[in-house]
């Protein structure tokens, strides 16, 4: 099943996404309780949707409601004493900056598209100009970036434009955030910012819309299964 | 570890006391300099006090103050970690390092955008998942300049933003047993939905869109109460 959008906006014209992230997943961003690469793809998404941003704050403000009506557990006596003694300490605490295009980059480049959001930006080390790209098969690029959940495979992967990707279905979870470009499969267009979350019940094939690449954010927590006639024969070089 | 919260824009400081100033005497919470109170003191102070402790911290580098939030927020914090598996001792120090957090970055806080037990919320679980998990936070960067924004003034202002936490208390306090305490879950499992199922002996899928429906529900109400 692809998993529906919990909400949707009718702004005209507006280059929001129309393809969100459900509410139990966004809270579980909320809580904390998300692994790193799923949280990857509900914060870049949020980058580019005010929507969901603005509904994270609400799931944030729920998880402080919680912690407010639990039963308070008095700290060791000495704490109080301890944390005021560091007070003073903090100026020698550097602190992380991160490095926003400039807005010469953001003019270098006419195309907008290329500009990547934080905090996917961080986890590429910069733009899409910067990735170092690996030929998987014909039409179809990837390049894999690091995370620190074990269980997660997490790449960018680039299609040619008009290219269709490999039948496949899953074995688990995948979740595909549009960075540039647009791709249709039987369930719909999929544009810029827009997420679809496919489980085993979707054999899909993306097919890129001509015109331009399309590139995305792929985070699988299994291996997928190709599954049309010629796909059978290369499941076992697919390794993720 | 980077940190969306974040925000040195000082240009917007001055706007954001005048904004509270004025919140605050509207509410006619506090008119005057905060206090020095009880360090042990648990009765809930309003939103607008919590804002006014935090702006002194950030504007004066007011201990007494800090003092008095941690007195309020501590055994809060420590209780929610405890809840979600930290033992005693691992609890007290993730507590002590997020109240330095709050310290350090309470120039960055933004009563427009969030009610201080939010913010703080926020500063713990990221500890937390620092910590305990040893995964990085992919945290939502609200300076950054590829962010697309909100199309029109979505944004609450700062009367409205605080006034927020007590209407999702009420709300919250409308929704069935059921629905309160999986929502609840949601937050103190240390594991996503995975955790609940075990729990509750639901099928994850079960859990996945009974939760859906709840935070719905909630949202629901949410945007009635508003109208």
């Amino acid at each position: 099943m692809t998993l529906p959008s919990s909400h949707s906006h009718g702004g005209t014209g507006s280059p929001l996404p129309t393809n969100h992230i459900s509410d139990e997943l966004l809270t579980a961003y909320a809580a904390g309780t998300l692994s790193e690469a799923e949280s990857l793809i509900v914060a870049t998404h949020s980058a580019f949707c005010p929507l969901c941003r603005d509904a994270i704050a609400e799931f944030e403000a729920i998880g402080a409601t919680f912690m407010d009506e639990l039963e308070p557990e008095e700290m060791a006596a000495g704490s109080l004493d301890f944390v005021m003694s560091k007070l003073d300490d903090d100026e020698a605490w550097p602190e992380n900056v991160v490095q926003h295009p400039s807005a010469q980059t953001k003019a270098e480049n006419l195309d907008s598209d290329v500009i990547l959001p934080e905090p996917l930006r961080s986890y590429v080390g910069g733009d899409l100009k910067d990735v170092v790209w690996r030929p998987v098969i014909r039409g179809l690029e990837e390049a894999e970036l690091s995370v620190s959940s074990p269980d997660y495979n997490v790449r960018l992967i680039r299609v040619a434009a008009g290219a269709a990707m490999p039948q496949h279905s899953h074995q688990g979870l995948e979740y595909t955030l549009l960075l540039t470009g647009a791709y249709r499969d039987s369930s719909g267009r999929f544009a810029r910012g827009d997420v679809q979350i496919a489980d085993g019940d979707v054999d899909h094939q993306p097919t890129a819309e001509p015109g331009e690449p399309c590139v995305c954010l792929i985070v699988t927590d299994a291996p997928i299964k190709l599954t049309g006639p010629l796909g059978r024969l290369l499941n076992p070089f697919i390794t993720y | 570890m980077k940190n969306a919260l974040v925000r040195p824009d000082i240009d917007t400081t001055v706007a954001r006391s005048l904004a509270a100033i004025a919140f605050i005497a509207s509410d006619n919470a506090m008119t005057q300099e905060p206090k020095a109170r009880e360090p042990k003191r648990l009765e809930p102070l309003t939103p607008p006090e919590l804002v006014v402790l935090v702006q002194s911290i950030a504007e004066r580098r007011c201990k007494a103050s800090f003092q008095e939030l941690f007195g309020y927020f501590a055994p809060r914090v420590k209780a929610y970690l405890m809840r979600l598996g930290s033992d005693m001792h691992q609890a007290e120090e993730l507590v002590q390092e997020a109240m330095i957090m709050v310290w350090r970055k309470a120039p960055s806080f933004d009563p427009g955008q969030a009610a201080v037990s939010t913010w703080i919320f926020t500063i713990a679980r990221n500890k937390r998942i620092d910590a305990i998990r040893r995964e990085k936070r992919p945290e939502i960067d609200l300076e950054d300049p590829a962010l697309v924004p909100q199309p029109e003034a979505l944004a609450d202002g700062v009367v409205e933003q605080q006034q927020h936490a007590r209407r999702l208390k009420e709300a919250i306090s409308r929704l069935s047993e059921e629905q309160a305490k999986l929502i609840q879950m949601a937050y103190f499992a240390d594991k996503a939905h995975g955790a609940i199922a075990e729990e509750t002996g639901l099928p994850l899928g079960t859990v996945k869109s009974r939760l859906r429906l709840a935070l719905g529900h909630l949202r629901k109400e949410l945007k009635e109460d508003v109208l």
